[in-house]
């Protein structure tokens, strides 16, 4: 049979990311898929060695437009472990609400997309309703919806007083019942189901050996989640990994909706333990040495390598975000699908271009 | 003890060694992380293999002269062929064997043929041609 290469994006094909498949196709199977990058590269890693390292924290929360707050916080927690600092308690609870509000936005901007990605509007719309209230407790607290500017080398710049905590915790509970109504329908219902329940498998072995992160790999069955390593207060709240065996694109999306419900009750538990210190550390000297830090985004794990050499401006900033490490097991995932269910797997591995190129 | 941030302790590695390290490693249940680099600048890179095995990360360390090719871990870790074409487009590096190389266009355009250095490792304007 005779072969067609079909350019899937870059512009929207599903999602206002400029995401570029050649996808090569025997009639209506996807034979082989090969990606197209560049369209949004604006090398901020290369900024790194003409601004000054604490503006970089701005810069960095620039690479992604979604889970800016922990750009920002890796950033910085590599930084205070080059430097030495210890960053006082409540900064690092603060860290931990802000960081799982972004995932919580996050997950909900996703499980939008997707519904819309299968063509049901109304279940897109509630989701995002949902989101919008998340949205506004950041900008309440923080001054903005998603490039919030919390982190600092040391620390964070706000804290939260108790009303606003009484009002976090009064919106998660009710943010919290109007999810649990959409759960059946997202994971239960027939025709979400058709296009979800065996699309785009990837296997546990598979996916550990093509590197995917995050839910990806955590809907494969595999429960390694960067919070694990304790980062910022992880180490003293509970907290388990959601895992899903089955590896499809049902598997990826049940992992998302369940990890936002579990980053609701982590918000509640950092909120109820918030301890009464400074906000942030004084920061003595310009960096100098090596530095390897992750931490988990909403779509996986987040590694920046850090390189200081004792002047105002990093050497190196070398940041691997999560849908550069879940490209390759998107690749893996195509070959043998519809064509018809290629934005449906695509969505799957939430695919962040500008995190990608940066 | 798993860590989310430390100090970078990197095991030097040779360069005919790094495919079968990565084979020992792929064996073994590692994950590929990523791989970075970064320009010395004195003719060398200095290029840094991630792994990650139950959270737990192992780094190796090549220094290595910019200008001769590098032995792609593409064939052992299919991952690592977006982060090799991506510091081919970055550092001007060759990567030898790679299994799809974008030949420094996975970021560039392909009507851009006449960048000599690298066009991301350093602060430079490029004219398109119409």
């Amino acid at each position: 049979m005779s072969r067609t290469i079909i350019p899937f994006g870059p512009q929207h094909p599903v999602l206002p990311e400029p995401l570029h498949l050649k996808l090569v196709v025997e009639d209506e199977t996807i034979v082989e898929a090969i990606p197209a990058l560049g369209y949004v590269h604006r090398g901020l890693e290369t900024l790194a060695s003409i601004r000054d390292y604490n503006q970089m924290v701005y810069i960095v929360e620039r690479v992604c437009g979604i889970c800016s707050c922990i750009h920002a916080m890796c950033y910085c927690q590599g930084l205070e472990t080059m430097m030495n600092v210890e960053v006082p308690s409540r900064a690092k609870y603060l860290r931990v609400i802000w960081s799982e509000l972004h995932r919580i936005h996050s997950h909900l901007l996703w499980l939008g997309l997707f519904a819309d990605g299968f063509g049901f509007e109304s279940l897109f719309m509630q989701f995002w309703k949902i989101r919008e209230r998340v949205m506004d407790i950041n900008e309440a607290t923080a001054g903005n919806r998603v490039v919030i500017s919390v982190n600092v080398v040391g620390g964070v710049r706000r804290d939260l007083d108790k009303t606003q905590q009484r009002w976090i915790l009064d919106e998660l509970d009710k943010l919290e019942k109007e999810l649990r109504q959409l759960m059946k329908t997202m994971l239960d219902d027939y025709t979400v189901k058709k296009r979800t329940v065996g699309v785009g498998v990837l296997t546990a072995e598979q996916a550990i050996q093509l590197g995917a992160v995050g839910p990806t790999l955590r809907g494969s069955g595999v429960a390694q989640d960067a919070r694990q390593l304790g980062y910022a207060a992880f180490d003293e709240l509970d907290f388990e990994p959601v895992t899903s065996p089955e590896g499809d694109s049902w598997a990826r999306s049940k992992v998302r909706f369940m990890e936002t419900l579990q980053s609701m009750d982590i918000v509640r538990q950092a909120i109820s333990r918030l301890p009464d210190t400074e906000l942030a550390a004084k920061v003595p000297g310009k960096p100098t040495g090596e530095v390897v830090c992750r931490v988990e985004q909403p779509r996986g794990e987040l590694l920046y390598y850090l390189k200081g050499n004792g002047s105002k401006n990093m050497e190196r900033v070398r940041i691997r975000t999560p849908t550069f490490a879940n490209i390759p097991p998107l690749l893996a995932m195509l070959p043998g699908a519809q064509l018809a269910d290629v934005p449906i797997a695509a969505l799957t591995i939430d695919p962040c271009i500008s995190c990608t190129e940066r | 003890m798993p860590t989310h941030s430390e100090i970078l302790n990197a095991t030097p590695i040779a360069a005919d060694a790094v495919v079968a390290q990565a084979r020992s490693m792929f064996d073994q249940g590692y994950r590929l992380v990523t791989m970075s680099v970064v320009d010395l600048g004195d003719g060398n890179v200095d290029i840094f293999y991630h792994y990650d095995l139950n959270n737990e990360m192992t780094h190796f360390r090549l220094t290595h002269p910019k200008d001769k090719p590098v032995p792609s871990i593409s064939p052992v870790y299919f991952a690592a062929l977006l982060v090799e074409n991506e510091s081919r487009d970055h550092f001007n590096l060759q990567f030898d064997g790679l299994v799809l190389d974008f030949n420094r266009t996975l970021y560039l355009d392909e009507e851009i043929t006449s960048t000599i250095s690298a066009p991301f490792c350093k602060i430079s304007t490029i004219q398109k041609k119409d």
